[in-house]
């Protein structure tokens, strides 16, 4: 395997992975205040399902000859990036829908195009995801459904919502290709199959819609049906943002961090129980 | 397992999706020992009634062939058409079995 085609997936599939484990951080936020049983029973489930997903990338990076350990010590360090998205605060329930409407629907469009990602492990843990990802999607559209046909307040709270992640969400595709140094390569070595720019517009294109039919505004003066292009032509993103919150500014940054270290440290303890009862257990078995 | 390595050895993960089928190879896991390993496993990869057995291998169990031994592996095979059925000519009319 060409050196640099391997460099790219470990750094690839490692954020991938790190994004699914700290993605759980901001949902996390509300399983103790969902509104009813079932969003709580839901909401844990899709929780898991990204902890799950987290476990399939790190399998998938492990086969590029680099340990679990390297990849997770990267992360709690600092040295390696996740998705910019989980640095955002959730405020309100109504979050919760927008994170899963527009942060898994983006995810999903992404992971769609990767399920033909060059790296047979790569691709085959896409295939797992996308399969368990489009229910995380649903369950956010329902709940931003909900809010948007609720009481007044409900719906300017979906609004409110639709506000804040909108933008956040769009740039998770990633710079415009004319500034992407990743590009290039990724898509000649089809390790992407569509650039950044392809795959935001067609989760714009998908997204539009689904906001008319429950009633809300996406927050782009600019958002205009292009009738020529056959797609939606929307306004630029604030990129001085973009790269303060991937540099490590955005609102949540260092909180969502020290929570992944501090989850580490306190089971530190569980990690040399389950390791010294191993050893005892291989001990006997020699024994005997 | 390194002393560095907190993760646990890794486990290779095998499911059977119906009584009767064969078990098919889902993906790994890390963990201490058999026990977590197959709990592991059962949170991780049967979330949603994939399976109605699990197995759980160690990896460093596993033996495997490698790309270099390609050639003396598999070569054979390939002028060995006589092993298969279409080698052979059956007569003007007759059926088969």
């Amino acid at each position: 395997m060409p050196e640099a085609y391997r460099k790219h997936l470990q750094r690839q599939i490692s954020q991938h992975a790190h994004s699914e484990i700290i993605g759980m951080q901001p949902e996390g936020n509300w399983l103790l205040r969902a509104p009813s049983l079932r969003a709580k029973v839901v909401l844990l489930a899709k929780i898991q399902d990204e902890a799950g997903h987290g476990l399939y990338l790190y399998s998938a990076a492990e086969t590029l000859g680099k340990s679990r350990t390297e990849y997770l010590n990267e992360l709690r360090t600092g040295k390696a990036k996740y998705s910019s998205i989980f640095n955002y605060p959730t405020l309100t329930w109504a979050d919760m829908g927008a994170v899963g409407w527009l942060v898994d629907g983006a995810a999903i469009v992404n992971q769609v195009s990767l399920q033909r990602t060059s790296y047979g492990p790569y691709a085959r843990s896409m295939v797992k995801i996308c399969k368990e990802e489009s229910f995380h999607q649903r369950q956010g559209y329902e709940i931003i459904t909900d809010m948007a046909r609720g009481s007044e307040a409900q719906k300017e709270m979906a609004q409110d919502a639709l506000n804040r992640f909108w933008w956040p969400s769009i740039m998770m595709f990633g710079p415009h290709d004319s500034d992407s140094p990743n590009t290039g390569n990724a898509v000649k070595w089809k390790i992407k199959r569509a650039t950044n720019d392809e795959l935001r517009q067609s989760f714009i294109d998908k997204t539009v819609h689904q906001a008319e039919i429950i009633g809300l505004t996406i927050p782009d003066p600019d958002l205009k049906w292009n009738e020529k292009r056959g797609h939606y032509d929307f306004g630029e993103m604030d990129w001085d943002e973009f790269w303060r919150v991937v540099k490590g500014g955005g609102p949540c940054s260092k909180q969502r961090l020290k929570h992944y270290n501090d989850a580490h440290n306190s089971g530190e303890w569980v990690r040399k129980a389950a390791k010294t009862y191993a050893e005892k257990q291989q001990l006997k078995q020699d024994v005997a | 397992m390194s002393n560095t390595d907190s993760q646990g050895p890794i486990w290779e993960v095998f499911i059977q999706s119906k009584p009767g089928l064969a078990h098919k190879h889902v993906g790994n896991l890390h963990a201490a020992d058999k026990e977590m390993a197959l709990q592991n496993a059962r949170d991780l990869y049967t979330r949603r009634k994939e399976g109605t057995c699990i197995w759980v291998v160690p990896f460093d169990a596993i033996v495997s062939s490698t790309p270099e031994d390609d050639e003396a592996f598999f070569e054979p095979s390939n002028d060995k058409a006589y092993r298969t059925p279409t080698h052979y000519i059956m007569p003007e009319g007759a059926k088969h079995i």
